[in-house]
């Protein structure tokens, strides 16, 4: 310090400083507008898509039946067939993601094993949903002789979903306190015992979201089950909920609108943007119900 | 404990390999029933990993291998027949940081409890005797009779620490393991935890490992001080501060290394 410092100076603002604080403010910005960035097309979309469809929207469009070769008339039949395939799907990929995650975390060693099977798991998960299509074809359809069916369908969703909720699974399972487990195991529990009732009871909103999350994807993808499953039409009884067994085959939404978009001439514009709001409502309509399972559990959390 | 054998822990020439990096070497020691046992050395000299063998949890950490063997109470822990199970039931550990299970004050306390016996035995009266047992043994159950509901991780870490060991006595050890177990408090609560094990003693067999030299000075009756895996010196506390045998020991204790 040979310069004398003017003390009226001291702990002023400097020319640095002054940059900094609008570096600071320009850094904040920009992290702001890219938030916004990512939820004003999501509101664009739901909006357009909305008042697009507006004309077509009403409670009988979903349970009606298609008539004059689709252009007019409701969706109920894909409506149901992707009720059908998203739960069918869930109901064998969650129990068995789960399990194998539980395995993954609290049971294995870590040897070549288990770091091959993690490795496999991660990348499965990047597998492009044609290639699990054309799997689900060669094994369920014709290896198992299912024939092109909501269950041959739904399997291969199943295979497709498997890979993320053991991810995520995992990643739950691993975000409980190691100190938990310690706690439980000294005091003679069983790994089992530990996982039952310290581990799941404090993963499980973890395990359900990533759950969640393969909703939307096994009820958006068209791939998957456009050769297992998914036809263009079918007949069903109207107004029953169990209308489709499990070797029929089924509509589904994301198809649906494949077909009335690029297959059929004529159509009403504001009926293809209605089936698009009906599959959002169905994502929307199974994630509400796992959020709120999520909620139980965690208030009830006694098991 | 019988007259003949004063001896609760007896170990014999116990090895342990973490992979390749050997944590103990020759450990034979024979650990009085009944008093407070004291470990201490510097870091990574084997104190824990000693402790995690009393009750073979170090096994659930993988790669670690054993030798030689580990007597408690007349009985050698790796025979094949002993259950693991059993073995952490009479052997129980308590931690560095208080790791109370994330529900509610009673329902730590009888965890163990309900896991271990079988359903029909539970009967709500028994359990409320547990509780209030053991909370009284910690001398919690004063603070905490009316708020037997309330989640455990939200209590003081004091009364959490305490309400780990108590959640340990309904199943009756023999053995209660502590591993630096006051080094997450402060002062007061330190004192209050030092005080209860003071009360523990005599019932239980208590080994304590602490890097608080003053803490072992104060509550052990026996003090053992390992280095780099081997027992270096063990003998009555007072003579081990005062008076010890190996050089090691005594640059230690006056701090001139660890």
């Amino acid at each position: 310090m040979s310069e004398p410092v003017d003390n009226a100076k001291r702990f002023t603002k400097t020319p640095s400083v002054v940059r900094k604080e609008r570096n600071e403010k320009i850094a904040q910005f920009v992290f702001l507008s890219m938030t916004l960035a990512m939820v004003l097309p999501l509101v664009l979309i739901v909006g357009f898509l909305v008042f697009k469809a507006w004309p077509s929207l009403s409670l009988d469009f979903i349970f009606d039946m298609p008539r004059n070769g689709m252009r007019e008339g409701g969706i109920w039949p894909a409506f149901l067939g992707t009720l059908y395939l998203v739960i069918i799907s869930l109901m064998i990929a969650a129990p068995i993601g789960v399990m194998a995650a539980v395995y993954l975390n609290e049971y294995a060693k870590d040897n070549w094993l288990t770091r091959t099977i993690n490795l496999a798991v991660i990348n499965l998960a990047g597998v492009p949903s044609i290639v699990h299509a054309l799997f689900g074809l060669g094994a369920f359809v014709y290896a198992a002789k299912m024939g092109t069916s909501i269950i041959a369908a739904s399997l291969t969703l199943a295979v497709m979903t498997l890979p993320v909720i053991i991810a995520s699974t995992k990643e739950a399972l691993s975000a409980v306190p190691m100190s938990f487990r310690q706690a439980s195991w000294n005091m003679g529990v069983s790994r089992w015992q530990t996982i039952w009732r310290i581990v799941l009871p404090n993963s499980i909103s973890g395990i359900l979201t990533g759950i969640i999350l393969q909703v939307s994807r096994a009820a958006g993808e068209t791939a998957p089950i456009m050769f297992t499953g998914a036809v263009i039409s079918v007949n069903i009884a109207k107004d029953q909920l169990f209308a489709y067994g499990l070797t029929d085959e089924c509509m589904a939404l994301a198809m649906h609108l494949y077909t009335i978009s690029t297959q059929i001439p004529n159509v009403p514009e504001s009926l293809q943007f209605a089936i698009a709001v009906a599959l959002l409502g169905v994502v929307l309509l199974v994630n509400a119900l796992s959020i709120s399972l999520r909620v139980y559990l965690r208030t009830h959390r006694k098991w | 404990m019988t007259e003949q054998n004063p001896y609760a822990i007896i170990t014999e020439d116990l090895d342990l390999w973490y992979g390749d990096f050997q944590a103990l070497e020759k450990v034979s020691l024979n650990l009085r029933g009944g008093i407070i046992t004291g470990l201490i050395g510097p870091s990574g000299c084997g104190k824990t990993t000693f402790l995690r063998c009393l009750n073979r949890v170090n096994e659930r950490y993988g790669n670690v291998r054993t030798e030689g063997t580990i007597n408690l109470l007349g009985k050698n822990i790796y025979d094949p027949d002993v259950s693991l199970i059993e073995l952490r039931k009479s052997v129980g550990m308590v931690f560095q940081r208080p790791n109370p299970l994330p529900i509610s004050v009673y329902e730590n306390v009888v965890f163990g409890l309900r896991i271990h016996s079988p359903r029909s035995e539970l009967k709500r009266s028994l359990l409320d005797e547990a509780v209030e047992q053991a909370l009284r043994e910690v001398m919690l159950w004063d603070d905490l009779k009316d708020n037997l509901k309330q989640k455990a991780t939200e209590l003081q870490l004091e009364q959490q620490q305490k309400l780990c060991i108590a959640r340990l006595l309904p199943l009756k050890p023999d053995i209660i393991l502590m591993d630096e177990p006051c080094s997450a408090l402060d002062v007061e609560a330190t004192a209050a935890v030092e005080e209860l094990m003071l009360t523990l003693a005599g019932k239980y067999t208590i080994v304590i490992v602490t890097h608080n030299m003053a803490q072992a000075r104060r509550i052990s009756d026996e003090c053992i001080f390992m280095l780099l895996g081997e027992i270096i010196e063990h003998d009555r506390t007072e003579q081990l501060f005062l008076a010890p045998k190996n050089p090691k020991t005594s640059d230690y204790i006056e701090g001139r290394y660890g």
